[in-house]
């Protein structure tokens, strides 16, 4: 086996990271999930037969703004994570975990209140069924996150965290923040366009 | 051979005309190009073909031109263009026709595995055999359809009268037709919608408006009262035939299977599959899933006494 | 490393078969990897091939009782799914997995383990569709396998109408080898774009690569609607949601649309890596390079871009607005410049060239003439008043059976026969693989030509049986007999495939003289693929190495 003279210039021969590339085509797959869901969900505005309508939901502000604040902080850990290590990434990292629950619990919170008080569960109409399609498969999104995100603090927890472990710990940085991307859409769809 | 009595290439109203007519353009279109490209293929196949003792050569290589290749993106886009267009015009000409005040609209509901059919306008229900007044384009009285589903997907397709169109749940739809030559016209379910799909079959009855008008008349009219099979009639009315079927004038008012009150007008039985006859119909009220294996209609347990009755009952619906 | 036995990695010869079996399930080898998608897809085209044949002895005659019509539901609905799910995509991804890395010049995939982990996805998924034969019936009695036809139309999956399980198998072994299906390809994307060798711009990448990056890419926006879909359809199911429930306002049509979002381009999936075999063949047995590679590449993503938004024409007779027609219309329409444009760069490569007829240039040559044939019954298709004639009728099934099978397959049929030699080390018999291809052919036409003529004389698809009296009966004798034509043709590939690994001529690195990198090294490749990283100048660096007086980089 031989290969052939290089007589072109030795120019360095660079290609995208592998870890990048597939976290974007993952990300890509996820949008066209999300899309359908989203179509359904316009489709069906305005045709319930009966039931509660979206006129009962009140947008979630200070839940959207610890989510997509998260994404500053994540943001923050992984420069930390660049420039200190470990020391500079794990505060920055916790906050931004506790922002996501605090989203997840603020949802959980949200739905018991339209369960219990509004009468609005999957099954009572197609507002409720496309609500809790939509809103859940982001907030499961959301938990997927959250977990990744635990066990990358407790490798942080075990010493294994370095400055050259950040190109990896950017990779989930992007899933994350496609996590945040996925809300504003959704937000706008379900509290501000279809209310 | 006699041709096919479902054959495209025979149509008989303006829509399988106007679809017909199109087809022969893109027929016309397709074959051209096959011969071109194909005759092209064996022929650079022989022409350049590997000869014995020419082992080793390895003829030029052209990585392209720019030329040619523009040539032959430019003429399949202008084939498009000509076949999109024809196709518009057919599309515009069925889909948004406006229909003349002499229309006679048709309420067809799917059922698994039947047709519903009721004339609002004139009054009339029947069931799985169509009729329909021929049109003379003079005067023109086209028939159309709405299409709507109790269950499944089904698709009305009578090839000689019209292209094929969906009937689905909460999704009215609506097809015409003006053929022009009384006839029965045959057709069959399209869409698949079940078990006994293959079985839901289509008769269009044409006939001429004088004809047509008879034969409204009659089914206008309320089921025949003979007292010879009052004590079919009584078990009709007493078990659980009346829970699904009607007849006019009487108690039964059923409405998931067909209307029966002209079941003697109809020449099958079970949406076109036996004749209607006697032994087809004792056979079928004994036993449906002996003849349509997954039909929806239960076999009602009567001794053979009470099931000749009822056939009685049911021969006298005229 | 001997070549008496079917080598297909360098590993000791005194392993015991448990220990052999245990690195074939624990590999994470991509050839491996490779390997078992395509030998499971094989055995998934033997019992989907039983399942067509069964439905053609049921419909030789007019109200035959070979099978009754719950079966009968069952087999067209198993033989679909089972094609199109695991034979067809599991070659497409195993080809892509054997040979992306090769023609790149890198060791591996970017991600072995979640190769592994993709491959049993899939592997499982085709397990579960067919564990329905045994566990559908459950305490429902409705059916055993799922019987709603491939596309699995709302609302006859709707628990009204499919009481049982059977149906539900459908749907979790395709989101499980859906899951598969997309982690596959985010592999195959960031292997592509990630792993090549030195001087492999994506401009030098040979056309498969090419292909087999703009398959990968669909699939992340085409198979996820369906999983979509999928998901909404369970959850009206089990936790009582109205999606595509009627009675609640739900659509019926919004089904078909999700799926026909993915079932469109799903078929462009399929064909794309079919493309990639063609030009790879017709250049070396035309002993010329391909003629318009830029335009080829090009009209390749233009096509992968059209085809997502051909999908309604599907639905033609479902009471689309007029204006919803004529969208469809021009898009599908549309798709056939760029496929037009392939056919004739392919032709114009065959062209001043010298053409060998191996077996796998004759499988190529039959490609383009049924795939030419294919496309333009698709042309008649894609008029919508035409369409509602020929739609859901046998015209129908013979067109996309007559790209299916007559081109795609086909293609793959001429993959095998031109890279076994590269996967086994043994060239396959010419002899019998003369045999297949005529076998195979023949019956071919025998079975897809004429099964034209039902759908023209008004015979619809997915009936049990039919009536006499309409003209159909000997249309469908003779597609019957096709049947038997191929099915001897299949058995004869399937033992040349086996026989060949003992008993075929050595092959050499190169025995086709051809000028791609997976002939740069051994046939079999060793576990690590190339001794050194190759370093490339040119889309053929093999030319360049056999002909330095007249390299391709001269003229790129």
């Amino acid at each position: 086996m031989t290969t052939v003279q290089l007589s072109e210039a030795e120019t360095p021969w660079v290609l995208p990271s592998a870890g990048r590339v597939g976290m974007f085509s993952l990300i890509a797959a996820e949008v066209s999930i999300f899309v359908i869901f989203i179509v359904a969900y316009l489709f069906y505005l305005g045709k319930s037969v009966t039931g509660p309508t979206p006129a009962i939901l009140h947008p979630p502000i200070f839940l959207s703004i610890c989510l997509l604040s998260s994404s500053g902080t994540m943001e923050l850990a992984v420069r930390g994570l660049k420039r200190r290590g470990a020391r500079g990434f794990i505060g920055w990292w916790m906050l931004t975990i506790a922002l996501g629950a605090t989203f997840l619990a603020g949802t959980g919170l949200e739905w018991r209140h339209l369960i219990q008080d509004e009468g609005l569960t999957i099954s009572t109409n197609l507002f409720g069924t496309t609500f809790y399609s939509l809103v859940g498969l982001h907030g499961f999104h959301v938990l997927v996150g959250l977990v990744l995100m635990l066990i990358t603090a407790g490798f942080a927890a075990r010493g294994l965290l370095v400055r050259e472990s950040a190109p990896k710990v950017e990779v989930l940085g992007l899933y994350w923040h496609f996590v945040d991307v996925v809300w504003v859409m959704v937000f706008t769809v379900v509290y501000l366009v279809g209310r | 051979m006699s041709p096919s009595p479902t054959t495209i290439f025979s149509p008989e109203s303006s829509v399988a005309r106007m679809i017909f007519d199109l087809s022969l353009l893109v027929y016309v279109v397709c074959g051209a190009i096959f011969l071109v490209v194909s005759g092209l293929l064996v022929y650079a196949l022989v022409k350049y073909r590997k000869r014995k003792g020419d082992e080793t050569r390895e003829p030029a290589q052209i990585f392209g031109s720019k030329q040619i290749e523009l040539a032959w993106t430019i003429i399949p886009i202008i084939i498009v263009l000509v076949l999109f267009l024809s196709s518009v015009r057919v599309i515009a000409a069925t889909q948004d026709a406006k229909m003349p005040p002499g229309t006679i609209e048709v309420n067809v509901v799917g059922h698994q595995y039947w047709w519903e059919y009721r004339y609002p306008d004139l009054g009339v229900v029947t069931a799985n055999e169509l009729h329909i007044p021929t049109s003379n384009p003079a005067r023109p009285t086209p028939t159309l359809l709405h299409l709507y589903s109790a269950d499944a997907n089904h698709s009305y397709w009578v090839p000689r009268l019209a292209g094929k169109t969906d009937l689905i749940p909460n999704h009215p739809n609506r097809m015409w037709v003006d053929p022009e030559k009384p006839g029965l016209y045959l057709g069959q379910c399209a869409q698949y919608c079940g078990v006994q799909h293959a079985k839901m079959l289509l008769r269009v009855y044409v006939e001429s408006p004088d004809d047509f008008r008879r034969w409204v008349e009659e089914q206008k009219q309320s089921a025949r009262q003979v007292d010879t099979v009052s004590r079919g009639r009584d078990l009709f009315e007493r078990t659980t035939c009346m829970n699904c079927h009607a007849i006019a004038g009487t108690a039964a008012t059923g409405r998931f299977g067909p209307d029966l009150t002209h079941l003697m007008s109809r020449e099958t039985l079970a949406a076109g599959i036996v004749p209607n006859n006697r032994d087809n119909l004792r056979a079928w009220i004994k036993n449906p899933n002996a003849l349509k294996p997954g039909s929806l209609m239960p076999a009602i347990t009567f001794d053979d006494a009470d099931l000749d009755a009822v056939t009685d009952y049911l021969m006298t619906l005229r | 490393m001997t070549t008496e036995s079917m080598v297909l990695t360098a590993e000791p010869q005194d392993r015991t078969w448990l220990e052999r079996a245990h690195g074939w399930v624990t590999t994470v080898d991509h050839k491996r990897l490779g390997i078992m998608y395509i030998v499971m897809a094989l055995v998934f085209l033997v019992v989907g091939g039983l399942e067509a044949t069964i439905i053609r002895l049921q419909l030789m005659k007019a109200h035959a009782n070979v099978v009754p019509p719950e079966i009968f539901n069952e087999l067209f609905t198993m033989h679909g799914t089972t094609m199109i799910f695991f034979v067809a995509m599991p070659i497409m991804f195993g080809s892509a997995n054997y040979l992306a890395p090769l023609m790149i010049g890198a060791r591996d995939m970017a991600f072995p383990r979640l190769n592994a982990f993709t491959f049993w996805l899939t592997a499982f998924g085709g397990a579960l569709l067919y564990y329905s034969l045994l566990g559908g019936y459950g305490l429902y009695g409705d059916a055993f396998a799922p019987n709603v036809g491939w596309f699995a139309y709302a609302p006859l999956t709707a628990k009204t109408f499919s009481r049982g399980h059977s149906n539900d198998y459908w749907t979790l072994a395709l989101l499980v080898s859906g899951f598969g299906s997309v982690g596959t390809a985010i592999n195959v994307i960031a292997t592509i774009l990630s792993e090549r060798c030195r001087g492999m711009t994506l401009g030098r990448m040979p056309l498969a690569v090419w292909l087999f990056l703009v398959m990968c890419v669909l699939v992340l926006f085409t198979l996820t609607p369906l999983t979509a879909a999928q998901a909404m359809l369970m959850i009206d199911r089990y936790l009582g949601g109205h999606f595509f429930d009627a009675q609640a306002g739900g659509s019926a049509v919004l089904w078909m649309h999700f799926f026909w979002v993915f079932g469109h381009p799903e078929v462009y999936v399929l064909a794309l890596p079919a493309y990639g075999f063609l030009s790879e063949i017709i250049q070396v047995f035309s002993r010329k390079a391909i003629f318009g590679y830029p335009a080829m590449v090009a009209a390749s993503i233009v096509i992968a871009f059209i085809s997502m938004s051909v999908w309604a024409h599907h639905m033609f007779s479902v009471g689309m607005t007029s204006y919803g027609n004529t969208f469809f219309v021009i898009t599908t329409m549309a798709i056939s410049v760029p496929t037009g444009i392939k056919i004739f760069n392919w032709l114009a490569t065959i062209w001043g060239g010298k053409v060998d007829f191996k077996v796998p240039m004759l499988w190529a040559i039959a490609f383009l003439f049924q795939f030419l044939v294919a496309g333009l019954t698709g042309v008649m298709l894609a008029c919508a008043p035409l369409d509602w004639h020929l739609t859901n009728s046998y015209f129908t099934v013979a067109h996309f059976h007559y790209v299916i099978v007559g081109a795609l397959f086909m293609a793959v049929f001429g993959a095998f026969y031109y890279w076994y030699p590269k996967v086994v080390g043994r060239l396959m018999d010419e002899k019998l693989g003369r045999w297949h291809f005529w076998l195979f052919v023949i019956g071919f036409h025998l079975t897809f030509d004429f099964m034209h003529i039902p759908g023209f004389l008004g015979m619809p698809r997915r009936i049990y049986t039919y009536e006499p009296g309409r003209g159909w009966d000997i249309w469908n004798v003779i597609v019957g007999i096709g049947v038997l034509f191929q099915g001897v043709g299949t058995l004869i590939l399937v033992f040349n495939l086996i026989r060949s690994a003992r008993k075929g001529k050595v092959a050499g690195n190169d025995p086709w003289d051809a000028w791609t990198l997976e002939w740069a090294t051994s046939s079999p490749p060793p576990e690590y693929n190339f001794a050194t990283l190759p370093v490339v100048r040119s889309r053929r660096p093999l030319w360049d190495l056999k002909h330095p007086e007249d390299p391709d980089w001269k003229y790129e």
